[in-house]
């Protein structure tokens, strides 16, 4: 009867291997691994000394247990932490790209080619851990942007670097973000001078290729006083039995008037239907609103990963700065999902919005938690959080944890949460109209996700539609 | 001429409990039947049926709607050969605007009869059109489907998403419950202004109010799962002044021995 019943796994469409030889470090964690990671990336000493500390503290630290997610330990001397694909040089041009790297992004529907001018949106691409390209390079230097991969920035600005690495999310910040620190392999690096407006938008693709391998990569971005930049991420991974880790850090800064708006849409591997294999997406996003009336927006689309466990949250540290969260997390099978957002409100006058949608279907668990803090002398602080859950079927669950600190008594806070069901009427609703259940749904679950897809770039948002109607397929019958 | 719309001893229960106890009943295009009764006497569970709703279990009968066996079809393809349910309660798809719903069903229902799917600028005049026939308001359309909306509004949307799909056959069920006699009007205007020779229209109600606006060829008395009498619109007037004890009176139901 129950036509939400029969809840299946769609096919994972992002799931080929790519056959490029790499070049791997031993498998397993020790300083000796740090420093040949340092090494391969010929990287200057007060980077190896960065990553050291990071290692030594990481090795104090045990592992969080208070999420609400579920998972075996996992062995840290199993992963290997640097795997660099073959051949690898200073890439000039497009044309000296891997070829069969190039096929791999082309499978991704990225393409490295001239055409992206026309969408205005330039790559970056991580695969496995070492940066590979970065388009319009040149376009976006004439306006003195920079945006390259981490090593290179390392190579080419590490004044930047040794400057605000770590300043938003210190390696004592947590044992993720330490183990980060200490083997990060690449990144993406992003700098928009003083008054500049990023005339396209700017993006990264994340994709873990080898087997066994961890991904760890690092993203920084500083926004000068009154420069403006949309910056997007996209992650895929092969289809592979075993789990495998990505920890990754993301530091936005944002001075004076700065506005950054970053987007994620997330899809690594999610395991299959049982819950064999699949990413462990556990992530530090924080920005810092370091200047007045700075403004720092997260949109974020997860679909994929075994396990998503990140907070993108922002410090609002500026006078009159705003922090803006917006997310829609879809679970479905035996993922699990445990995310929100971190609005910490220092300033004066700061204002947060947080807007936050999740989506259970299968066996699938998925949890909001998230920490809005009003500190002493935020006056007039304004938060407004709603969090909305959407339940398919009856084996998933939801839940939300809010938590709120306040001090100073001339805040505004304001917090709402519904849980709703994708109701058969309402599909039949749509059925009787001559529209499929397959397609009730899509459109039922975008509709429950407008106000968050409205923040999204609008070719993005389109891709953020089909990838809930894919993650979605076959979970009713 | 054939029948559009053909059931014969249609027997329906939902959880051993039988609701339809043998419906027969023949339409034709062109015409217009209304089905009274008292509450509790299958109505709404004959328009349900129709439509596709699972939960009902069919013992015996058949249903063919010009030539198709209907009762073989999932609902979404009996809308698209042309059949339409006016709810009785419209459903509420926060976020989806009525445009985007009634764009993706009208291009479901254009796919079906082979014809090309309308881009937006023939959509919105198709749109424009249609609201001026119906008297609704753009602002309707443009609000997430019937979030929000009164009572009356809902109603009135249920005969513009009619007028959009263009069905061969429509039911309205108790399309009348809850309207003020302004809102009746406007919602029956639009009723007849959709109607043709090519088209058929069921009007389910209890009550006789809406038959002055909409004036249907035959009306049909159901009284606990079966069509107990027939008539022509002078039977709906002697239901308005006698009301439904009589024909309850007429048909006792002997108690099983």
């Amino acid at each position: 009867m129950d036509i939400l019943d029969k809840v299946t796994q769609a096919e994972y469409k992002y799931g080929f291997v790519s056959d490029i030889e790499s070049d791997a470090a031993p498998m397993g964690l020790s300083e000796d691994i740090v420093r040949f990671i340092s090494a391969k990336k010929n990287e200057p000493e007060f980077m190896l000394e960065y990553r050291l500390k990071a290692y030594n503290h990481w090795l104090t630290m045990e592992v969080p247990k208070w999420q609400n997610v579920n998972f075996p330990d996992i062995d840290y001397q199993k992963i290997i932490y640097y795997s660099a694909p073959k051949p690898k040089k200073v890439l000039n041009s497009l044309d000296e790209v891997d070829p069969e790297l190039r096929a791999t992004f082309e499978k991704l529907g990225i393409s490295l080619d001239e055409q992206k001018r026309l969408s205005n949106v330039a790559v970056d691409a991580v695969l496995d851990s070492v940066s590979v390209a970065t388009t319009f390079r040149s376009k976006l230097a004439e306006l003195g942007i920079i945006f390259c991969s981490f090593s290179e920035a390392v190579k080419d600005h590490p004044d930047l670097i040794k400057k605000y690495l770590g300043t938003v999310v210190p390696y004592t910040d947590n044992f993720f973000a330490a183990l980060n620190a200490a083997v990060f392999s690449d990144g993406s690096f992003c700098y928009i001078p003083q008054g500049v407006r990023c005339p396209m938008e700017l993006s990264t693709y994340f994709r873990i290729n080898a087997a066994n391998t961890g991904q760890f990569e690092r993203t920084l971005l500083i926004a000068e006083a009154g420069s403006y930049v949309s910056y997007l991420e996209g992650c895929t991974a092969p289809v592979r039995d075993e789990n495998q880790l990505h920890a990754a850090v993301v530091e936005l800064i944002a001075m004076d008037r700065a506005h950054i708006k970053y987007s994620t849409v997330q899809n690594w591997y999610p395991g299959d239907k049982n819950g064999k294999g699949g990413i462990y997406n556990f992530v530090t996003k924080r920005g810092l609103c370091a200047g007045v009336e700075s403004k720092i927006s997260w949109t974020q689309v997860e679909t994929g990963s075994a396990i998503t466990w990140k907070y993108p949250g922002c410090i609002l540290k500026g006078d009159g700065s705003i922090g803006e969260f917006y997310s829609v997390a879809l679970t479905n099978n035996c993922q699990q999902a445990d995310t929100g957002t971190k609005m910490i409100h220092i300033g004066k006058n700061t204002k947060s919005t947080i807007i936050s949608k999740g989506i259970s279907a299968g066996r699938s668990n998925n949890s909001y938690r998230g920490l809005v803090k009003i500190n002493k002398n935020a006056h007039n602080a304004r938060n407004f959080s709603q969090c909305d859950s959407l339940l398919m079927g009856d084996q998933c669950g939801a839940n939300t944890f809010p938590y709120l600190e306040v001090d100073n008594s001339t805040a505004t806070v304001e917090h709402e949460a519904t849980t709703s069901k994708i109701g058969e009427d309402q599909i039949f609703y749509c059925n009787q109209r001559g529209i499929s259940t397959e397609d009730a749904i899509g459109l039922i679950v975008n509709g429950y996700c407008k106000e968050v897809f409205n923040q999204l770039p609008m070719e993005f948002a389109v891709e953020a539609q089909k990838l809930l109607a894919v993650s979605l397929e076959g979970s009713v019958g | 001429m054939k029948d559009m719309l053909s059931i014969k001893n249609l027997r329906v229960s939902i959880e051993d409990k039988e609701i339809l106890k043998g419906i027969e009943l023949n339409i034709k295009a062109g015409e217009v039947h209304a089905i009274m009764g008292p509450n509790g006497s299958g109505k709404s569970t004959l328009a349900s049926v129709l439509a596709g709703r699972e939960e009902y279990t069919i013992t015996s009968g058949e249903v063919d709607f010009d030539g198709i066996n209907l009762l073989d079809l999932a609902p979404e393809e009996r809308a698209r050969e042309g059949l339409f349910l006016a709810f009785q309660y419209p459903v509420e798809i926060p976020g989806v605007s009525g445009a985007t719903f009634l764009k993706t069903a009208v291009n479901e229902v254009r796919k079906h009869k082979g014809l090309e799917p309308l881009d937006a600028m023939e959509f919105l005049s198709v749109m424009k059109e249609k609201m001026q026939l119906v008297e609704i308001d753009k602002s309707l359309i443009s609000r997430p489907v019937n979030e929000g909306f009164s009572g009356g509004e809902k109603k009135r949307n249920e005969i513009f998403q009619m007028a959009m799909l263009e069905p061969k056959l429509a039911i309205l069920d108790e399309t009348d419950s809850g309207l003020d006699i302004d809102a009746l009007k406007i919602v029956a205007n639009g009723v007849n202004k959709l109607k043709s020779k090519d088209n058929a229209v069921i009007v389910i109600t209890h009550y006789q109010r809406l038959l002055d606006f909409i004036v249907p060829d035959y009306i049909h008395v159901l009284y606990n799962g079966r069509i107990v009498k027939s008539g022509t619109r002078e039977l709906a007037l002697e239901l308005e002044e006698k009301g439904y004890d009589w024909i309850k009176a007429e048909n006792k139901e002997v108690p099983a021995v």
